[in-house]
């Protein structure tokens, strides 16, 4: 039994920036009629790379670097996507979409589902929404709210089904409204609207539908996040992102990507998630992920059951009848 | 009969009836097995178990630790019929 080592996802970056480039200007081009790309930029590694590959692509001067910060974004992340879009000369747009999310009632519903399972939650007060290990339990693994006082004192309760699918439902007007916003520049500047999911969000499902889940093109989706990290190496994203941990940046209380979603740190679910793909056994993969082979079947159980769940975020319109014929 | 006095029979009709009105169990789920696998066969997902949790907890009065969220205490029909009896025997119910 061959055993997976953690090299094996590497790549020759400059190849793999230069087929991804000629692809997408190839799509944007010949297949949507566009002439340039919009990229809304987190500070994270994955719209980093995302908009520099498109600046190699398109050009700086048609590419256009979106920044849409909100009350709970990180207060380093306007800072560091300015640093993005500076490394690769392309323009920005600053959108401050926390009025937007006022107006939806986002922050409103969301306290209210907090405040109906921590009464107490009130002003001064942050919160996110952690799951358990997966490698730790055989057991289900719930979600929990976590909320912490102005104090420092923190509380954590199993969320009810009703009050943690309302504060997701919430949550995602912020992705649903930045995609909203990237489609009116790309509208206003016949440019396409470029997605950054990496291939272990984009195979387990984490995004939002319709929200940044909605692209005309996804350059990055065929690559492991540790490829995209060499990527980021190679085409000089700057050091503020590559040193940054992923985080989802969306609740008032960091969150780690583990936390919420993953199994693993992103190393070791790239891994897993590869030699899972390639079939092979747990054994093979459990040494370069430090985990025993029960451990990493579960880790297995937990990706098989997320592309279940998932899949309908995948899935176009279901029509009762062919519409289109070729 | 009150849920959180029903007997073993009592508590299968209460959880088909609550699997039915909330999940896609096939074209007749009265046909479905109370061996079957809920979860594993994908029939509902980790927020149906979180929903499955909070109705068992409210229904039968008992309280379900972290510790009990098992696939022997809930992954089929049976399974979670002899984990609330069990649960009600012990002298959990709250």
């Amino acid at each position: 039994m061959d055993k997976v080592t953690a090299d094996v996802l590497s790549i020759d970056p400059e190849r793999v920036a230069k087929e991804i480039e000629e692809s997408l200007r190839g799509i944007v081009s010949r297949e949507l009629h566009r002439r340039g790309g919009v990229v809304g930029v987190s500070g994270g590694i994955d719209s980093s790379v995302t908009v520099g590959l498109c600046a190699r692509a398109f050009g700086p001067e048609r590419t256009l670097a979106l920044l849409m910060p909100e009350t709970d974004s990180d207060p380093e992340t306007l800072d560091i996507s300015r640093q993005v879009a500076d490394a690769f000369g392309v323009q920005t747009v600053v959108e401050d979409i926390t009025e937007i999310l006022q107006a939806t009632g986002c922050y409103e519903r969301r306290e209210e589902a907090v405040r109906s399972v921590i009464p107490q939650y009130g002003i001064g007060w942050k919160f996110k929404i952690v799951l358990p290990s997966v490698v730790g339990s055989e057991g289900y693994r719930l979600f929990s709210l976590v909320a912490q006082a102005p104090n420092g004192e923190t509380i954590e309760v199993r969320l009810p089904a009703e009050q943690y699918r309302t504060i997701v439902a919430a949550t995602n007007f912020k992705q649903r409204t930045r995609k909203m916003l990237e489609y009116f520049h790309a509208d206003r500047l016949n440019y396409a609207v470029i997605g950054t999911p990496n291939r272990l969000e984009y195979d387990q499902g984490f995004f939002v539908k319709l929200g940044d889940g909605a692209a005309d093109a996804k350059p990055i989706a065929h690559l492991y996040k540790s490829q995209v990290y060499e990527l980021a190496r190679h085409i000089g994203v700057p050091d503020a992102v590559l040193e940054r941990p992923p985080t989802t940046d969306t609740y008032s209380l960091p969150q780690s990507q583990e936390e919420f979603y993953f199994s693993l740190p992103y190393e070791g679910m790239d891994l897993c998630l590869y030699a899972h793909n390639q079939g092979l056994p747990p054994e093979a993969v459990a040494d370069a992920v430090s985990l025993s082979p029960e451990q990493v079947q579960r880790v297995y159980d937990d990706i098989d059951q997320k592309r279940r769940t998932t899949r309908y975020l995948h899935l176009a319109p279901q029509l009762v009848e062919a519409v289109f014929e070729d | 009969m009150e849920p959180n006095q029903a007997n073993s029979e009592a508590v299968e009709r209460y959880l088909r009836d609550f699997l039915s009105a909330n999940y896609f169990l096939g074209e007749d789920p009265s046909q479905l097995a109370a061996s079957s696998s809920l979860i594993e066969a994908g029939l509902i997902d980790s927020t149906g178990v979180l929903e499955l949790v909070g109705y068992l907890e409210e229904q039968f009065s008992i309280r379900i630790t972290n510790d009990e969220l098992l696939p022997e205490n809930l992954d089929s029909i049976e399974n979670i019929v002899g984990f609330v009896e069990r649960k009600r025997r012990s002298g959990q119910a709250v």
